[in-house]
């Protein structure tokens, strides 16, 4: 607020000092009302500023992440070569003859391991969101919001241990092979870690298509499995996409239960009933016993970064297509 | 009954079947944790150090490690969640900058739980020089709940109306008064709620932790300060060794199990506490 007070006036053009005693300041109390004005401003401002840096933090973070993975896993990418990281499947940094460094075999196990995840939790997750949100009663839902949020927060080492102790021993005993430490196994727990996801949003995509869709439909003369299958899963399609690509990227990350069911064979995987080593069981086996800043070392950034790339462009895709999905206005 | 009938029928009863299975999943994991875990667990089990080898004795260190662990957590991803979340729905205004702030807190939750270990790894303990610590750990956890934290908070202050805003404006308020005495007291239980509920999934986290500090084998347990800087057990990867890399795999099986229990009912109290807060605060909320 600006000082009002008068020190020079004009009248009829003639300029006019008042004479002392007739200013006419400001009070006292005007003047502390825009000081603190001011100082709420500097205040306001500060406080806006501060939560606006916290704001970034999130970039900051993902930016880092990126950044330092790259950093760390350069020097073995110039060393070895991007292409020769991807195309061979001989993982051996430890050999004394000659250390090879080729990942496929492990990317190729994780595309697996996901893949056949998939083949159970989709059905099963797409179903259980479809009857959570058109068939149950509200009541339904309402207990089993929590429980889907409760197996969500199983974490995921005990269903690893579950996979050692129960699924290995009935994968073992159905195939007649010695431990079902394998891909099945994995791809089995890694179907329960990604389920609630896949239910969770596809539940939302299916409640969010609009009654008339589904009136339109059903005045028609269709049934309600009809209506179901025809009407409401297409409209609520892309964010049933968005649903299985976030499980999927649940599924590529997961550590410990690939780490603890897949038996962690390194090489290329010819069957599901092969034990195969997934890119995030690799980096859990070795870091620990890698020297810091070696080759060996810097591989398993390499590694991580593929794998931070992967994720990245699944949610990134899942992302794209939720947003297209919620523009539509359903 | 003609074809159509019939396969409506069909249709709702897979569908059914898939909920069923899902239920079936969840029932059949806690029931077979809590029936051969329930005879390892006692009062010595809990409190004592583990003897011969990891072979007797209890998971105490274990316990204590996941506390200091999940402490630092909180410490660290609470406020800075908080603060975000309060950033995105209070102050800021819609633009190109919200949007990339959204997707990056979007890909962060997204992000392998053993990347976050491989980043905290370089940077807590090799670069920062914070070494194989509690701090270290507790800090890439704290990293990979910040987006579930920042998500939670901002659903607890959106559910807080408007016209509560408004009318704090109204009679003069500046924008942090407004949020201070009229946003935040209301949307604090639901913060609460999302933040328990991430603290829970961090706490079972095992390969965050892994190269940030966890140890095989760590009994001691220094008084508070010094604690934070040395390594320690916690009871997800405890369960992890006595699971695959301990000597005597069988011999151990019922610790495992128990170990299991324990984390288990950790985290299933921590997500009932969650979910009973909300029940409270929707309650409560509706009288206002």
């Amino acid at each position: 607020m600006k000082e009002l007070k008068i020190k020079k006036t004009s009248i009829n053009g003639q300029s006019f000092k008042p004479p002392n005693g007739l200013e006419l300041p400001i009070s006292h109390r005007g003047k502390q009302i825009a000081k603190s004005m001011l100082w709420r401003r500097i205040r306001e401002k500060s406080i806006s500023a501060f939560f606006l840096t916290n704001g970034l933090i999130a970039i900051v973070i993902l930016l880092g992440i990126f950044s330092l993975l790259f950093i760390e896993a350069f020097p073995a990418i110039r060393k070895i070569g991007l292409m020769a990281f991807i195309s061979k499947s001989n993982w051996n940094p430890t050999s004394f003859v000659k250390e090879s460094y080729g990942i496929l075999s492990m990317v190729v196990s994780t595309l697996m391991v996901t893949f056949g995840a998939l083949l159970i939790s989709v059905p099963v997750g797409i179903g259980c969101a479809a009857y959570l949100a058109d068939v149950a009663s509200p009541r339904v839902r309402e207990v089993a919001k929590p429980i889907v949020e409760i197996l969500a927060g199983i974490p995921s080492v005990v269903i690893g241990f579950l996979g050692i102790v129960l699924v290995g021993p009935l994968l073992g005993k159905l195939f007649g092979i010695s431990n079902g430490l394998n891909a099945v196994n994995g791809s089995v727990l890694l179907s329960v870690m990604s389920l609630p996801t896949i239910i969770s949003i596809s539940e939302d995509a299916i409640v969010s298509v609009p009654q008339e869709f589904k009136n339109a439909s059903l005045a028609l003369g269709a049934n309600k499995w009809q209506t179901l299958i025809r009407v409401t899963l297409p409209s609520a399609l892309s964010g049933i996409i968005a649903a299985i690509m976030l499980g999927m990227g649940r599924a590529i990350g997961e550590t410990m239960t690939v780490l603890m069911a897949c038996g962690n064979a390194p090489a290329m995987p010819h069957s599901f009933l092969d034990s195969v080593r997934t890119m995030t069981a690799t980096i859990a086996i070795e870091l620990g016993e890698t020297v810091q800043g070696d080759i060996h070392y810097r591989s398993l950034f390499v590694i991580g970064f593929i794998l931070f790339l992967m994720t990245f462009l699944v949610n990134l895709i899942s992302d794209m297509v939720l947003q297209r999905f919620q523009k539509r206005g359903l | 009954m003609n074809w159509r009938k019939i396969n409506e029928k069909m249709g709702f009863m897979l569908l059914r079947l898939a909920f069923l299975v899902v239920i079936f999943i969840l029932v059949f994991i806690l029931y077979d944790i809590f029936s051969k875990g329930a005879g390892v667990i006692n009062w010595e089990f809990i409190t004592s150090k583990p003897r011969k080898g990891m072979t007797e004795g209890g998971i105490w260190p274990a316990i204590v490690g996941t506390f200091w662990v999940s402490m630092v957590t909180i410490i660290f991803a609470v406020p800075i969640g908080m603060f975000t979340a309060i950033y995105l729905n209070e102050y800021a205004s819609q633009g190109r900058l919200i949007r990339m702030i959204r997707l990056a807190i979007r890909n962060l939750s997204g992000v392998p739980s053993i990347v976050y270990g491989l980043f905290g790894f370089a940077l807590f303990v090799l670069m920062l020089n914070l070494r194989l610590s509690v701090i270290s750990a507790g800090l890439t956890l704290g990293l990979l709940t910040l987006p579930w934290t920042i998500t939670a908070s901002e659903e607890a202050l959106k559910t807080v109306p408007m016209s509560y805003r408004e009318g704090a404006l109204a009679l003069g308020a500046t924008k942090w008064q407004t949020i201070r005495t009229n946003v935040l007291p209301y949307a604090v239980p639901g913060m609460l709620t999302g933040t328990i509920l991430g603290l829970a999934r961090a706490a079972g986290e095992t390969a965050p932790i892994l190269f940030t500090g966890a140890a095989f084998f760590w009994p001691f347990l220094p008084k508070f300060p010094k604690v934070l800087f040395t390594q320690f057990m916690a009871l997800p990867y405890h369960l992890f060794i006595m699971s695959t890399q301990h000597h005597e795999i069988v011999k151990v099986r019922p610790i495992a199990y128990g170990t299991a229990l324990i984390l288990i009912m950790l985290v299933l109290s921590m997500n009932i506490l969650a979910i009973w807060i909300r029940y409270r605060f929707r309650k409560k909320y509706k009288r206002v």
